[in-house]
Protein backbone atom coordinates (compact mmCIF):
# COMPACT_ATOMS: atom_id res chain seq x y z
CA UNK A 1 0.00 0.00 0.00
CA UNK A 2 1.61 3.25 -1.11
CA UNK A 3 0.16 6.14 0.81
CA UNK A 4 0.49 9.59 -0.74
CA UNK A 5 -2.07 11.65 1.17
CA UNK A 6 -1.56 11.95 4.92
CA UNK A 7 -3.45 13.50 7.80
CA UNK A 8 -2.67 17.16 8.49
CA UNK A 9 -0.31 17.75 11.44
CA UNK A 10 -2.96 19.82 13.19
CA UNK A 11 -5.47 16.94 12.87
CA UNK A 12 -2.96 14.46 14.31
CA UNK A 13 -2.20 16.85 17.16
CA UNK A 14 -5.87 17.14 18.01
CA UNK A 15 -6.10 13.33 17.96
CA UNK A 16 -3.02 13.07 20.18
CA UNK A 17 -4.42 15.62 22.65
CA UNK A 18 -7.68 13.66 22.73
CA UNK A 19 -9.79 16.58 21.57
CA UNK A 20 -10.76 15.33 18.11
CA UNK A 21 -14.35 14.09 18.03
CA UNK A 22 -15.15 10.40 17.96
CA UNK A 23 -16.19 10.22 14.30
CA UNK A 24 -13.09 12.01 12.99
CA UNK A 25 -10.92 10.00 15.39
CA UNK A 26 -12.23 6.76 13.92
CA UNK A 27 -10.93 7.79 10.49
CA UNK A 28 -7.56 8.92 11.87
CA UNK A 29 -7.17 5.64 13.81
CA UNK A 30 -7.93 3.66 10.65
CA UNK A 31 -5.38 5.67 8.65
CA UNK A 32 -2.73 5.29 11.36
CA UNK A 33 -3.21 1.52 11.32
CA UNK A 34 -1.91 1.43 7.74
CA UNK A 35 0.45 4.45 7.73
CA UNK A 36 3.86 4.12 9.46
CA UNK A 37 4.69 7.73 8.52
CA UNK A 38 1.78 9.18 10.50
CA UNK A 39 2.43 6.76 13.38
CA UNK A 40 5.92 8.22 13.73
CA UNK A 41 4.50 11.75 13.80
CA UNK A 42 1.89 10.73 16.35
CA UNK A 43 4.55 9.19 18.62
CA UNK A 44 6.35 12.56 18.73
CA UNK A 45 3.07 14.33 19.49
CA UNK A 46 2.24 11.91 22.30
CA UNK A 47 5.69 12.61 23.71
CA UNK A 48 4.77 16.28 23.70
CA UNK A 49 1.60 15.37 25.62
CA UNK A 50 3.66 13.45 28.16
CA UNK A 51 5.84 16.48 28.78
CA UNK A 52 2.80 18.74 29.15
CA UNK A 53 1.44 16.30 31.75
CA UNK A 54 4.78 16.09 33.56
CA UNK A 55 5.06 19.87 33.73
CA UNK A 56 1.74 20.29 35.57
CA UNK A 57 1.91 21.11 39.27
CA UNK A 58 0.48 18.17 41.22
CA UNK A 59 -2.78 18.19 43.20
CA UNK A 60 -2.82 16.48 46.60
CA UNK A 61 -4.05 12.90 46.51
CA UNK A 62 -6.36 12.12 49.43
CA UNK A 63 -6.91 8.40 49.13
CA UNK A 64 -4.26 5.77 49.59
CA UNK A 65 -2.80 4.39 46.39
CA UNK A 66 -4.57 1.33 45.04
CA UNK A 67 -3.06 -1.85 46.42
CA UNK A 68 -0.85 -3.24 43.76
CA UNK A 69 -1.50 -6.94 43.98
CA UNK A 70 1.17 -8.94 42.24
CA UNK A 71 -1.02 -11.42 40.35
CA UNK A 72 -3.02 -8.69 38.59
CA UNK A 73 -0.88 -8.78 35.51
CA UNK A 74 -2.07 -8.62 31.93
CA UNK A 75 0.10 -10.31 29.39
CA UNK A 76 0.73 -9.17 25.89
CA UNK A 77 -2.28 -9.89 23.71
CA UNK A 78 -1.67 -12.11 20.70
CA UNK A 79 -0.65 -10.21 17.59
CA UNK A 80 -3.48 -9.25 15.24
CA UNK A 81 -4.15 -12.01 12.76
CA UNK A 82 -2.65 -11.79 9.29
CA UNK A 83 -6.12 -11.87 7.77
CA UNK A 84 -6.99 -8.60 9.50
CA UNK A 85 -3.71 -6.95 8.54
CA UNK A 86 -4.00 -7.93 4.90
CA UNK A 87 -7.65 -7.12 4.28
CA UNK A 88 -9.19 -3.83 3.14
CA UNK A 89 -10.61 -3.13 6.59
CA UNK A 90 -8.05 -1.42 8.88
CA UNK A 91 -7.70 -3.29 12.19
CA UNK A 92 -9.36 -0.64 14.41
CA UNK A 93 -12.46 -0.60 12.21
CA UNK A 94 -13.07 -4.36 12.47
CA UNK A 95 -14.60 -3.61 15.88
CA UNK A 96 -17.52 -2.01 14.04
CA UNK A 97 -17.77 -3.77 10.70
CA UNK A 98 -15.83 -7.03 10.90
CA UNK A 99 -13.42 -7.80 8.11
CA UNK A 100 -15.65 -8.12 5.07
CA UNK A 101 -16.80 -5.00 3.20
CA UNK A 102 -19.33 -7.08 1.29
CA UNK A 103 -21.05 -8.08 4.52
CA UNK A 104 -21.74 -4.44 5.44
CA UNK A 105 -25.49 -3.63 5.40
CA UNK A 106 -25.31 -1.27 2.43
CA UNK A 107 -28.26 0.99 1.74
CA UNK A 108 -28.74 2.31 -1.74
CA UNK A 109 -28.66 6.08 -1.78
CA UNK A 110 -28.90 6.72 -5.50
CA UNK A 111 -27.72 5.17 -8.75
CA UNK A 112 -24.24 3.78 -8.12
CA UNK A 113 -23.99 5.18 -4.58
CA UNK A 114 -24.52 3.20 -1.36
CA UNK A 115 -23.89 4.08 2.26
CA UNK A 116 -23.88 2.50 5.67
CA UNK A 117 -23.98 4.53 8.84
CA UNK A 118 -21.71 3.42 11.70
CA UNK A 119 -22.68 3.77 15.35
CA UNK A 120 -21.06 6.36 17.63
CA UNK A 121 -21.24 6.64 21.40
CA UNK A 122 -24.39 8.21 22.74
CA UNK A 123 -23.93 11.95 22.84
CA UNK A 124 -20.97 11.94 20.45
CA UNK A 125 -21.27 14.63 17.83
CA UNK A 126 -20.51 14.07 14.20
CA UNK A 127 -21.25 11.47 11.61
CA UNK A 128 -19.39 8.34 10.57
CA UNK A 129 -20.30 6.23 7.58
CA UNK A 130 -19.07 4.06 4.78
CA UNK A 131 -19.73 5.16 1.22
CA UNK A 132 -19.51 2.93 -1.81
CA UNK A 133 -19.36 4.54 -5.25
CA UNK A 134 -19.58 2.53 -8.45
CA UNK A 135 -16.84 2.88 -11.08
CA UNK A 136 -16.99 6.25 -12.84
CA UNK A 137 -19.73 7.64 -10.59
CA UNK A 138 -19.40 11.18 -9.31
CA UNK A 139 -20.25 12.70 -5.98
CA UNK A 140 -21.89 16.09 -6.56
CA UNK A 141 -19.76 19.13 -5.79
CA UNK A 142 -20.01 19.96 -2.12
CA UNK A 143 -18.45 22.22 0.45
CA UNK A 144 -17.99 21.38 4.11
CA UNK A 145 -19.66 22.83 7.17
CA UNK A 146 -16.82 21.75 9.43
CA UNK A 147 -13.93 19.33 9.14
CA UNK A 148 -14.40 16.24 7.06
CA UNK A 149 -12.05 13.25 6.79
CA UNK A 150 -12.24 10.63 4.05
CA UNK A 151 -10.18 7.44 4.07
CA UNK A 152 -10.11 5.20 1.01
CA UNK A 153 -10.52 1.55 2.04
CA UNK A 154 -10.76 -0.05 -1.38
CA UNK A 155 -10.46 1.16 -4.97
CA UNK A 156 -9.70 4.79 -5.67
CA UNK A 157 -11.15 8.16 -6.60
CA UNK A 158 -9.85 11.31 -8.20
CA UNK A 159 -10.75 14.92 -7.52
CA UNK A 160 -9.14 18.35 -7.85
CA UNK A 161 -6.65 17.42 -5.14
CA UNK A 162 -5.37 14.32 -6.92
CA UNK A 163 -5.90 10.60 -6.95
CA UNK A 164 -6.72 8.89 -3.67
CA UNK A 165 -6.05 5.15 -3.34
CA UNK A 166 -6.35 2.67 -0.49
CA UNK A 167 -4.91 4.11 2.73
CA UNK A 168 -4.95 7.72 1.51
CA UNK A 169 -6.75 10.21 3.70
CA UNK A 170 -8.36 13.43 2.48
CA UNK A 171 -8.12 15.95 5.31
CA UNK A 172 -10.27 18.86 4.22
CA UNK A 173 -10.99 22.23 5.72
CA UNK A 174 -14.48 23.57 5.68
CA UNK A 175 -13.87 25.91 2.76
CA UNK A 176 -12.58 23.29 0.33
CA UNK A 177 -14.81 22.30 -2.54
CA UNK A 178 -14.12 18.98 -4.11
CA UNK A 179 -15.81 16.69 -6.56
CA UNK A 180 -14.64 13.09 -6.20
CA UNK A 181 -15.12 10.68 -9.08
CA UNK A 182 -14.63 6.97 -8.43
CA UNK A 183 -12.00 5.58 -10.78
CA UNK A 184 -13.19 3.62 -13.80
CA UNK A 185 -11.66 0.24 -13.18
CA UNK A 186 -12.44 -0.15 -9.50
CA UNK A 187 -15.08 2.04 -7.99
CA UNK A 188 -14.39 3.11 -4.46
CA UNK A 189 -15.25 2.36 -0.85
CA UNK A 190 -14.49 5.11 1.67
CA UNK A 191 -14.86 5.77 5.35
CA UNK A 192 -16.13 9.32 5.82
CA UNK A 193 -16.47 11.33 9.00
CA UNK A 194 -17.68 14.85 9.49
CA UNK A 195 -17.76 16.76 12.73
CA UNK A 196 -21.24 18.10 12.21
CA UNK A 197 -24.13 15.78 11.78
CA UNK A 198 -26.67 18.13 10.22
CA UNK A 199 -24.29 19.37 7.60
CA UNK A 200 -23.37 15.88 6.54
CA UNK A 201 -27.01 14.96 6.16
CA UNK A 202 -27.46 17.87 3.81
CA UNK A 203 -24.50 16.63 1.79
CA UNK A 204 -26.13 13.23 1.60
CA UNK A 205 -29.34 14.85 0.45
CA UNK A 206 -27.46 16.70 -2.26
CA UNK A 207 -25.79 13.52 -3.42
CA UNK A 208 -29.17 11.85 -3.66
CA UNK A 209 -30.96 14.87 -5.10
CA UNK A 210 -30.25 14.48 -8.81
CA UNK A 211 -31.36 10.90 -8.72
CA UNK A 212 -34.30 10.61 -6.38
CA UNK A 213 -35.59 14.17 -6.44
CA UNK A 214 -35.30 15.06 -2.74
CA UNK B 1 10.95 7.21 35.77
CA UNK B 2 11.30 4.82 32.85
CA UNK B 3 13.43 2.65 35.14
CA UNK B 4 10.68 2.53 37.74
CA UNK B 5 8.18 1.47 35.11
CA UNK B 6 10.62 -1.13 33.85
CA UNK B 7 10.86 -2.47 37.40
CA UNK B 8 7.11 -2.69 37.61
CA UNK B 9 6.90 -4.33 34.20
CA UNK B 10 9.59 -6.93 34.71
CA UNK B 11 9.52 -7.66 38.41
CA UNK B 12 6.07 -6.54 39.54
CA UNK B 13 7.97 -4.36 41.99
CA UNK B 14 5.43 -2.95 44.47
CA UNK B 15 7.85 -0.34 45.86
CA UNK B 16 8.66 0.95 42.39
CA UNK B 17 4.94 1.23 41.74
CA UNK B 18 4.46 3.24 44.94
CA UNK B 19 7.13 5.68 43.75
CA UNK B 20 5.53 5.95 40.31
CA UNK B 21 2.21 6.62 42.01
CA UNK B 22 3.66 9.41 44.12
CA UNK B 23 5.27 11.03 41.11
CA UNK B 24 2.38 10.79 38.68
CA UNK B 25 -0.97 10.48 40.45
CA UNK B 26 -0.95 14.15 41.63
CA UNK B 27 -0.15 15.34 38.11
CA UNK B 28 -2.79 13.15 36.52
CA UNK B 29 -5.28 14.51 39.06
CA UNK B 30 -4.37 18.08 38.02
CA UNK B 31 -4.69 17.08 34.38
CA UNK B 32 -8.18 15.67 34.94
CA UNK B 33 -9.24 18.81 36.82
CA UNK B 34 -7.95 21.05 34.04
CA UNK B 35 -10.00 18.91 31.66
CA UNK B 36 -13.14 19.74 33.62
CA UNK B 37 -13.41 16.96 36.24
CA UNK B 38 -14.41 17.87 39.81
CA UNK B 39 -11.72 17.07 42.43
CA UNK B 40 -13.27 13.76 43.51
CA UNK B 41 -13.72 12.48 39.98
CA UNK B 42 -10.23 13.71 39.08
CA UNK B 43 -8.79 11.76 41.99
CA UNK B 44 -10.68 8.60 41.03
CA UNK B 45 -9.44 8.91 37.45
CA UNK B 46 -5.87 9.47 38.66
CA UNK B 47 -6.12 6.31 40.79
CA UNK B 48 -7.53 4.40 37.86
CA UNK B 49 -4.83 5.67 35.51
CA UNK B 50 -2.07 4.44 37.80
CA UNK B 51 -3.86 1.16 38.40
CA UNK B 52 -3.96 0.68 34.63
CA UNK B 53 -0.22 1.40 34.57
CA UNK B 54 0.20 -1.47 37.05
CA UNK B 55 -2.08 -3.85 35.22
CA UNK B 56 -0.66 -3.15 31.77
CA UNK B 57 2.96 -2.67 32.73
CA UNK B 58 3.85 -5.88 30.92
CA UNK B 59 2.87 -4.16 27.67
CA UNK B 60 5.27 -1.29 28.27
CA UNK B 61 8.59 -1.42 26.56
CA UNK B 62 11.18 1.22 27.42
CA UNK B 63 12.48 1.53 23.87
CA UNK B 64 9.11 2.67 22.52
CA UNK B 65 8.96 5.92 24.43
CA UNK B 66 9.19 7.40 27.84
CA UNK B 67 7.17 6.35 30.87
CA UNK B 68 5.70 9.85 30.90
CA UNK B 69 4.41 9.47 27.35
CA UNK B 70 2.90 6.11 28.16
CA UNK B 71 1.12 7.40 31.27
CA UNK B 72 -0.13 10.41 29.32
CA UNK B 73 -1.75 8.17 26.70
CA UNK B 74 -3.46 6.09 29.41
CA UNK B 75 -4.77 9.23 31.14
CA UNK B 76 -5.91 10.74 27.83
CA UNK B 77 -7.84 7.64 26.84
CA UNK B 78 -9.48 7.42 30.24
CA UNK B 79 -10.51 11.06 29.93
CA UNK B 80 -12.10 10.47 26.52
CA UNK B 81 -13.94 7.44 27.88
CA UNK B 82 -15.10 8.87 31.22
CA UNK B 83 -15.26 12.65 30.88
CA UNK B 84 -16.35 12.88 27.26
CA UNK B 85 -18.12 9.54 27.24
CA UNK B 86 -16.80 8.77 23.79
CA UNK B 87 -14.95 5.75 22.50
CA UNK B 88 -11.17 6.28 22.62
CA UNK B 89 -9.85 5.23 19.22
CA UNK B 90 -6.33 6.13 20.28
CA UNK B 91 -4.14 3.12 20.85
CA UNK B 92 -1.63 2.99 23.63
CA UNK B 93 1.85 3.16 22.07
CA UNK B 94 2.60 -0.54 22.53
CA UNK B 95 0.22 -1.38 19.71
CA UNK B 96 2.56 -1.32 16.75
CA UNK B 97 5.73 -3.31 16.95
CA UNK B 98 6.84 -2.23 13.51
CA UNK B 99 6.88 1.52 14.17
CA UNK B 100 9.95 3.54 13.32
CA UNK B 101 11.35 3.48 16.83
CA UNK B 102 11.94 -0.26 16.65
CA UNK B 103 13.59 0.11 13.24
CA UNK B 104 16.44 2.11 14.73
CA UNK B 105 19.69 0.20 14.73
CA UNK B 106 21.32 -0.09 18.16
CA UNK B 107 24.25 2.15 17.26
CA UNK B 108 21.87 4.84 16.04
CA UNK B 109 19.67 4.68 19.07
CA UNK B 110 19.81 7.72 21.27
CA UNK B 111 18.97 7.59 24.88
CA UNK B 112 15.39 8.27 25.78
CA UNK B 113 16.65 10.91 28.19
CA UNK B 114 18.37 12.83 25.39
CA UNK B 115 15.27 12.72 23.21
CA UNK B 116 13.13 13.87 26.05
CA UNK B 117 15.44 16.73 26.89
CA UNK B 118 15.46 17.97 23.29
CA UNK B 119 11.67 18.02 23.15
CA UNK B 120 11.54 19.73 26.52
CA UNK B 121 13.94 22.43 25.36
CA UNK B 122 12.02 22.92 22.13
CA UNK B 123 8.77 23.18 24.07
CA UNK B 124 10.29 25.74 26.43
CA UNK B 125 11.54 27.87 23.55
CA UNK B 126 8.23 28.01 21.65
CA UNK B 127 6.88 31.52 21.07
CA UNK B 128 4.14 32.38 23.55
CA UNK B 129 1.30 32.25 21.04
CA UNK B 130 2.29 28.74 19.93
CA UNK B 131 2.81 27.44 23.44
CA UNK B 132 -0.60 28.83 24.38
CA UNK B 133 -2.54 26.86 21.75
CA UNK B 134 -0.62 23.65 22.50
CA UNK B 135 -1.38 24.04 26.19
CA UNK B 136 -5.07 24.83 25.65
CA UNK B 137 -5.34 21.70 23.53
CA UNK B 138 -3.27 19.20 25.54
CA UNK B 139 -3.91 20.45 29.06
CA UNK B 140 -7.30 22.16 28.95
CA UNK B 141 -8.71 19.65 26.49
CA UNK B 142 -10.16 22.27 24.15
CA UNK B 143 -10.84 21.50 20.49
CA UNK B 144 -9.22 23.71 17.88
CA UNK B 145 -12.58 25.40 17.23
CA UNK B 146 -13.01 26.10 20.93
CA UNK B 147 -9.50 27.55 21.11
CA UNK B 148 -10.28 29.78 18.12
CA UNK B 149 -13.40 31.00 19.88
CA UNK B 150 -11.62 31.57 23.20
CA UNK B 151 -8.79 33.55 21.62
CA UNK B 152 -10.94 35.33 19.05
CA UNK B 153 -8.87 33.93 16.18
CA UNK B 154 -9.79 32.31 12.87
CA UNK B 155 -9.67 28.50 13.09
CA UNK B 156 -6.97 28.49 10.39
CA UNK B 157 -4.68 30.59 12.59
CA UNK B 158 -5.04 28.17 15.50
CA UNK B 159 -4.21 25.26 13.20
CA UNK B 160 -1.16 26.96 11.73
CA UNK B 161 0.15 27.79 15.21
CA UNK B 162 -0.26 24.11 16.11
CA UNK B 163 1.63 23.06 12.98
CA UNK B 164 4.43 25.58 13.60
CA UNK B 165 4.79 24.42 17.20
CA UNK B 166 5.02 20.81 16.07
CA UNK B 167 7.56 21.63 13.35
CA UNK B 168 9.89 22.97 16.02
CA UNK B 169 9.44 19.90 18.20
CA UNK B 170 10.08 17.66 15.22
CA UNK B 171 13.18 19.55 14.16
CA UNK B 172 14.55 19.21 17.66
CA UNK B 173 14.56 15.40 17.47
CA UNK B 174 14.96 14.94 13.72
CA UNK B 175 18.75 14.57 13.67
CA UNK B 176 18.44 11.98 16.43
CA UNK B 177 16.67 9.53 14.16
Amino acid sequence: MTIIHHADDSTLMSYSAGTLGEALSAVVASHLAVCPHCRTELAAMDRLGGLMLASLPGSAIKLAPPRAAAPACEHKPPAASAAVDGGPVPAPLTRLIGNDLNAVPWKRLSVGVWHSRLPLSEGAKGDLRLIKIAAGQMMPDHGHGGSELTLVLEGSYTDGLGRFGAGDIADLDQDVDHQPVADQDTGCICLIASEEKARFKSIMARIAQPFIGL
Amino acid sequence: MADLLQQVAEHRDVDAFAQLFQAYAPRVKSYMMRQGADPNTAEELAQETLLTVWRKAALYSGDKGSATTWIFTIARNLRIDRLRREFPWQELPEGHDETASSDILPDEAVSEAERRKRVQDALASLPGDQHEVVSLSYVEGMSHSEIAERLGLPLGTVKSRMRLAYQKIREAVEDLK
